[in-house]
């Protein structure tokens, strides 16, 4: 039998408001998936984004939902999980969103290793406001903003989820689709601040500037460069030359922040 | 039993006023001079199984206090000029979510790092005007450390009550300055809870009129599942461009506190009845204009004092109504002219206004008003 994703879509909000060949509605199916497979209660879901076409996912969800200011999901959603840390809270948000206006609450909300998951669909792009460079653009591309070939150096976001101490850290494409299902339940399963990026397309802003000439295309690249972790072991740094990794890049056990505080409650509690 | 008498800071008092209203939730980011609201908020709120979190910066501080307002708690931050400016996006988010949370502003002298010691009186209009767009404004001015946890507890219990955001602004004099506080029992003041959907889950709508210009909040986590945007919104909190549902709907959210003006202002007059010269101030400003209609008065002068305890909604319709019968007003401020601008845009012309403005960090003192007192009578 098909699956049923009208159990978790609101009746009534579509259709949504993304182009022909954009990759978030492949992001959000699987969304849909890996809350369905974790059977995660709807009543106890948070789904928090910020502004961008990314970020209009929440509205589409039939769960507790809040689209928030750009840049701030992450800020948001740590009150969220702080005063009700019973609560399942997801993210969801662009390239820009995240790692432009939203760094700062990114990087702090991966030291405190809060128990969240965050899914960052890179585009490389800024979508939503007509495609100016993000700092995930890569360097020499263009954009409405880089009429001669972006000179800016692009993030890695999953090195930078790593390097400020998010302890799950994955990614995947949008070409992939079945592997974002599999990705998004072991983040959401994982005890800690997860990101999982998944590398998609935003055929309208970007593909058309910089000469892919389909969606095909654009999803095509994104199966050429994808290369699982466990392949890429097996392979010479030649070979790994413009190649990005695919999967779990990093899985490690720390204390999650709210855990910690409910120690700090005991403690103050016990010191009345 | 004797009541808990204590000899506190105003800042302290804010916090121990947050708790009586029953605050479970606190983000902040340390600045001068409001600090020790965050350090008192650090060491009590896990007593009472509350939750304390030191945010990144104010941007994330404000937006945390929202995230957990909406999980049904009573928030609050505290922060000071600069910190002010960086929330006021999230400001105007809560705005317009129409999520309760309360702001503690200790102000400082500005704009920018201005004096991070230094006393002010020149937040109140970006209380106001401080978030873009359309909005209500509800902010506080206590004079004194009783009436700093007094004040706040008030602020809860608006926020709750019009489900929107509310500033208590004291000067960092307010803010800083040690005295005495009688700490009312527990139910002696009046605590306000939010009201809550009884509809069935399905049946509810977070932005819903029928339930009047204050629809009931539910919680995330609770039996209610609801969306929440900072983009205009319909009844059921989806984004809408109508014409006409975003015209109405902007209209009510500055409506609910306008017509309740009556409920929220609060001010005090002091020998105002048969004044010639009536001194209009608030914060610790209003502590020396107390002083100097004293001295007035036992010189001869008709003096009187009109204290403000709200600043927003300011109490234009009773200052327009003693224009009527006094020579002038004195406005003393710690600002280039404030509230001498707002008294002079409602009171019709009637009588004159003379500011008595200081920016540089010092107090004004009673001599300064008194003196004004005598030139203007
Ligand atoms: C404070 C603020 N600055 C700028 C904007 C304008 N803005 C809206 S969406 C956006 C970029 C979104 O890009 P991204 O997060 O990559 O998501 P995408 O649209 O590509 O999915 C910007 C800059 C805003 N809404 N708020
Ligand atoms: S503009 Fe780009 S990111 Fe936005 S919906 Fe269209 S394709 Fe997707």
């Amino acid at each position: 039998m098909a699956f049923d994703y009208d159990k978790y879509i609101r009746p009534g909000k579509l259709p949504h408001i993304w182009c022909p060949g954009c990759g978030h509605g492949i992001v959000m199916k699987g969304l849909i998936r890996a809350i369905d497979a974790l059977s995660l209660e709807k009543n106890n879901t948070a789904i928090v984004s910020g502004i961008g076409c990314a970020s209009r996912l929440p509205g589409y969800m039939d769960c507790c939902t809040l689209h928030t200011a750009h840049g701030r999901a992450a800020a948001f959603a740590t009150g969220v999980k702080m005063a009700r840390p019973e609560m399942n809270v997801i993210l969801v948000g662009g390239d820009g969103d995240g790692t432009a206006i939203g760094g700062n609450h990114f990087i702090h909300a991966c030291r405190r290793n809060i128990d969240m998951t965050y899914i960052i669909m890179n585009n490389n792009i800024y979508g939503m406001t007509g495609g100016q460079f993000s700092p995930c653009t890569p360097t020499g591309a263009k954009a409405s903003t880089t009429p001669y070939g972006n000179p800016d150096p692009a993030f890695d976001v999953a090195k930078l989820a790593i390097g400020a101490g998010a302890t799950f850290v994955a990614r995947g494409t949008a070409y992939h689709a079945t592997q974002i299902d599999k990705l998004i339940v072991e983040a959401i399963q994982h005890k800690g601040f997860s990101v999982v990026e998944i590398l998609d397309d935003c055929p309208t802003t970007y593909g058309r500037r910089n000469k892919y000439r389909s969606v095909i295309e654009m999803m095509n690249r994104l199966k050429e460069v994808a290369v699982p972790v466990k392949a890429a072991e097996k392979m010479t740094p030649e070979q790994l030359e413009g190649k990005i990794l695919t999967g779990v890049l990093h899985k490690i056990e720390k204390p999650e922040y709210t855990a910690e505080y409910a120690k700090v409650i005991e403690r103050a509690q016990a010191a009345k | 039993m004797a009541k808990k008498v204590a000899f506190m800071q105003g800042n302290e008092a804010a916090a121990h006023g947050a708790l009586y209203a029953g605050c479970k939730f606190f983000a902040g980011y340390p600045i001068t001079p409001s600090t020790e609201v965050a350090e008192v908020m650090s060491v009590e709120l896990p007593k009472v199984g509350g939750k304390f979190i030191q945010m990144e910066d104010e941007i994330g501080a404000m937006a945390a206090v929202i995230g957990g307002a909406l999980t049904g708690q009573k928030a609050l931050t505290a922060t000071s000029g600069p910190g002010l400016s960086l929330k006021q996006e999230n400001i105007g988010y809560a705005c317009i979510t129409e999520v309760p949370c309360v702001i503690v502003n200790v102000m400082r002298g500005g704009p920018s790092t201005g004096m991070p010691t230094g006393p002010s009186q020149s937040d109140v209009m970006c209380a106001k005007w401080g978030t873009h767009g359309d909005h209500p404004a509800i902010c506080l001015v206590p004079a004194s450390v009783q009436e700093l946890f007094e004040e706040t507890v008030r602020a809860f219990n608006l926020a709750e009550k019009y489900r929107t955001p509310v500033m208590v602004m004291p000067d960092e004099i307010v803010g800083h300055m040690r005295e005495r506080i009688v700490f009312p029992e527990p139910g002696e003041l009046e605590v306000i809870d939010r009201a809550k959907p009884t509809v069935p889950p399905e049946q509810y709508k977070p932005y819903d009129t029928q339930f009047g210009d204050v629809p009931p909040l539910a919680s995330f986590g609770s039996d209610y599942r609801f969306h929440v945007t900072g983009l205009n919104k319909m009844a059921d909190g989806f984004p809408t461009t109508k014409a006409a549902v975003v015209q109405a709907e902007e209209e009510r959210q500055v409506r609910k506190v306008e017509a309740n003006r009556a409920d929220i202002m609060k001010w005090e007059e002091y020998m105002v009845d048969d004044a010639e010269v009536v001194v209009i101030a608030f914060g610790s400003t209003s502590r020396s204009a107390r002083f100097a209609v004293n001295e007035a008065r036992k010189q001869g002068i008709k003096a009187g004092l009109f204290r403000l305890i709200t600043f927003w909604p300011f109490p234009e319709e009773r200052l327009l109504e003693i224009s009527k019968k006094v020579k002038a007003f004195i406005t003393p401020e710690m600002n280039l002219g404030m509230c001498t601008g707002v008294v002079k845009g409602c009171i019709e012309g009637n009588a004159p206004v003379h500011g008595i403005f200081r920016v540089d960090g010092e107090p004004i003192n009673p001599n300064e008003i008194l003196s004004k007192m005598k030139e203007v009578k």
